[in-house]
């Protein structure tokens, strides 16, 4: 346990440290700092944020709130940020508006007038309040609305109206999607992964290519290929009303039905890896034994193979389940309105309407869920042997 | 029940496979549409993107981005490698995860984050940016190659070379590189595959001047799909092919040597002799 072996593979692997420090973890952290901070009104009234973090929410604030509130809208010059301030309290207190106003053109010509004098509306604690709630550089709202909930005018956290957002559908609708694609996955590729173990030489090596040759070809490229397939006059339809089993093209394209089918094509080497990998470990004459004491195949299957490849499918399952959810190129290529996934509405607030606080919420949402996921898989991978 | 088996296979082997086989030949139709049958054999739509100049400046893009992204993470990627073999390394195992960890984080929540950061240092739509985005998530796969390498060298050979005088950098020079070399190669060709076929970070660190093949694809496949396409896509799979044939000959590579390491060895054994 000599230092210097230690010291030269951290010089190695700090470039690539430093890197992802930079390039990686920074951008992370923009994205949680983003979702939760709300820095429109500390940032413009500095002095009346922190003064009035003091002050018990009963009665009138103490002089000295007033004094700062007097001093930062004397000191503030950015008409712009002050604008976006007005317009916060505002939306939580009507009337702030023309009382701001107000205020700002009295303090132009008498600096030291008291704020009571200027307007009488200063000597109401409601106002004081839609401060107080708003001074704070953090915020939850953006998390909170990016799964249709909102604060009340009583601080509680309630359920906003119904209609008034769709965040909460679109999280459920990726979640569905994602368990019907990691589903399908399944159905297909657990008897794949069984067969594909099951058979040796040239067979094993035709299943085993057929299913890495996808992974090797490019993700867009094979969306693509989907899309030509599916599209209305696509071999698809020609081949069922050449067939004679419809008459008219069927809709295959631009709804649930080719994004679940497209996914499932593009993650199903995902299912089918980690499950032959756990099957190669099995006895191959732990079934032949199974049929010797007179179980049925049936019985056996659910009594020995599936047990013993447990730990793959769960694997299986959740590299499928946690891949689909974060999927964006499929669904937007191949979905319709109807079918978007929670990473095009982060691409929409992000690029489309530069919302880039929901941005930031919905994918810290995803960014957690995500992880999670990936935390649970780890542990899977590094103790063998516990599951099943 | 062998048949049944047999079927099903065929089945999933058709589903897995045939969408890219439909795609290749569509690459030369002569029609305006993407559909079969192909009228007649034609080379209209390659002529077609290499005279129309949006395309041209994508495939240069790409050409570009991908070659940097490739010298960038396998620098970087191999460096860690090595590092990651030492013994007593503290963190090590949760240095490796935060290594394997860009491949996980969804793109669109990477992309957001780049784009704030970048945009904030005004870098935002640049070269860099792009290059830097597509290494941070080629990185992983360099890592992991690499280090698939590194576990079957043998340090004894190392250790050998060290007693023998040879500086540090000599011995990484002339024993343990080469013996990593499959490994490195076949990080640096799935780096350059990760590049090529990235469009999500793409979308939000690249301007209109660093629009790459891949991006260009992907906004042509949303307006309307034109055989273009189909030529476009023709050429990312023969990229594909021509980086896995260039990884089969790096494998073949070591055997090559070991074969005339061997001859080397019996030739010398002769002169003793």
């Amino acid at each position: 346990m000599s230092r210097a072996p230690q010291l030269k593979a951290l010089v190695l692997i700090a470039p690539l440290l430093v890197f992802l420090g930079v390039f990686f973890v920074w951008p992370l952290v923009t994205v949680i700092s983003q979702a939760i901070s709300d820095p429109a009104i500390s940032r413009v009234l500095p002095r009346t944020a922190s003064a009035i973090s003091g002050w018990n929410g009963q009665g009138l604030p103490g002089a000295e709130v007033q004094a700062a509130l007097r001093a930062d809208m004397a000191a503030n010059t950015d008409e712009m940020a002050m604008g976006d301030v007005i317009r916060r309290l505002n939306a939580s207190k009507s009337g702030f508006r023309s009382l701001m106003g107000k205020t700002v053109t009295a303090l132009k010509e008498s600096p030291d007038k008291p704020l009571a004098e200027i307007d009488k509306r200063w000597g109401d604690t409601a106002y004081w309040l839609a401060i107080r709630e708003n001074a704070s550089p953090y915020t939850d709202a953006y998390l909170l609305e990016s799964v249709d909930l909102e604060r009340g005018s009583d601080g509680s956290i309630q359920a906003k109206p119904a209609g008034s957002s769709a965040n909460g559908a679109i999280i459920l609708r990726t979640l569905w999607t994602g368990a019907l694609v990691t589903l399908c996955c399944l159905l297909i590729g657990l008897p794949y992964a069984m067969v594909t173990a099951s058979v040796t030489g040239w067979k094993r090596a035709l299943l085993l290519g057929a299913v890495l040759l996808p992974l090797w070809t490019s993700l867009l490229v094979r969306t693509a290929a989907w899309m030509i397939l599916l599209q209305e006059n696509g071999l698809i339809n020609q081949a069922l009303m050449g067939l004679g089993l419809t008459n008219a093209p069927l809709a295959l394209i631009y709804n649930r039905f080719g994004v679940v089918l497209a996914m499932t094509h593009v993650l199903l080497p995902f299912m089918v890896l980690p499950i032959y990998s756990v099957l190669l470990t099995v006895p191959g004459n732990l079934m032949g034994a199974a049929a010797s004491l007179g179980a049925h195949p049936v019985r056996a299957f659910l009594r020995v193979l599936l047990p013993l490849s447990l730990r793959g499918v769960i694997s299986g399952m959740l590299l499928v389940f946690m891949s689909a959810i974060g999927y964006y190129i499929t669904p937007a290529l191949i979905g319709g309105a109807t079918d978007q996934m929670i990473s095009s509405v982060i691409a929409f607030y992000a690029t489309g309407s530069a919302n880039w606080s929901m941005a930031a919420a919905l994918g810290l949402i995803l960014l957690v869920l995500t992880l999670v996921l990936y935390a649970l898989y780890n542990r899977l991978s590094r103790e063998p042997g516990q599951m099943g | 029940m062998k048949a049944a088996k047999a079927l099903y296979a065929t089945l999933i082997v058709i589903f897995l496979v045939a969408p890219l086989l439909v795609i290749l030949p569509l690459a030369f139709t002569s029609s305006a549409f993407l559909t079969y049958p192909i009228p007649a054999f034609s080379f209209r739509w390659f002529s077609e993107l290499a005279n129309n100049a949006t395309w041209n400046r994508a495939i240069l893009n790409s050409a570009i981005i991908a070659s940097s992204t490739t010298v960038l993470a396998t620098l970087l990627g191999t460096l860690a490698a090595l590092g990651l073999r030492s013994r007593d390394l503290y963190l090590k195992n949760q240095l490796r995860t935060l290594f394997l960890l860009p491949m996980v984080v969804p793109a669109v929540v990477l992309g957001v984050g780049m784009q704030a950061m970048f945009v904030r240092l005004g870098i935002n739509s640049t070269y860099f940016s792009v290059i830097v985005a597509h290494s941070v998530i080629a990185l992983p796969f360099v890592v992991i190659s690499v280090s698939g390498a590194l576990a079957g060298v043998d340090r004894r050979v190392e250790r050998a070379a060290e007693s023998l005088g040879a500086s540090p950098w000599r011995v990484f020079r002339l024993v343990t590189l080469p013996l990593a070399m499959p490994g490195v190669l076949s990080g640096a060709a799935l780096a350059f595959a990760t590049s090529l076929d990235e469009v999500v970070l793409t979308l939000f660190v690249a301007g209109p001047n660093q629009r790459t093949l891949a991006r260009q694809m992907f906004s042509t496949l949303r307006e309307n799909i034109s055989p273009a396409i189909a030529s476009a896509a023709f050429i990312i799979i023969m990229g594909t092919i021509v980086i896995a044939a260039a990884l089969l000959l790096a494998r073949l590579a070591p055997a090559r040597q070991k074969a005339r390491a061997k001859k080397a060895a019996a030739l010398a054994q002769d002169t003793v002799s």
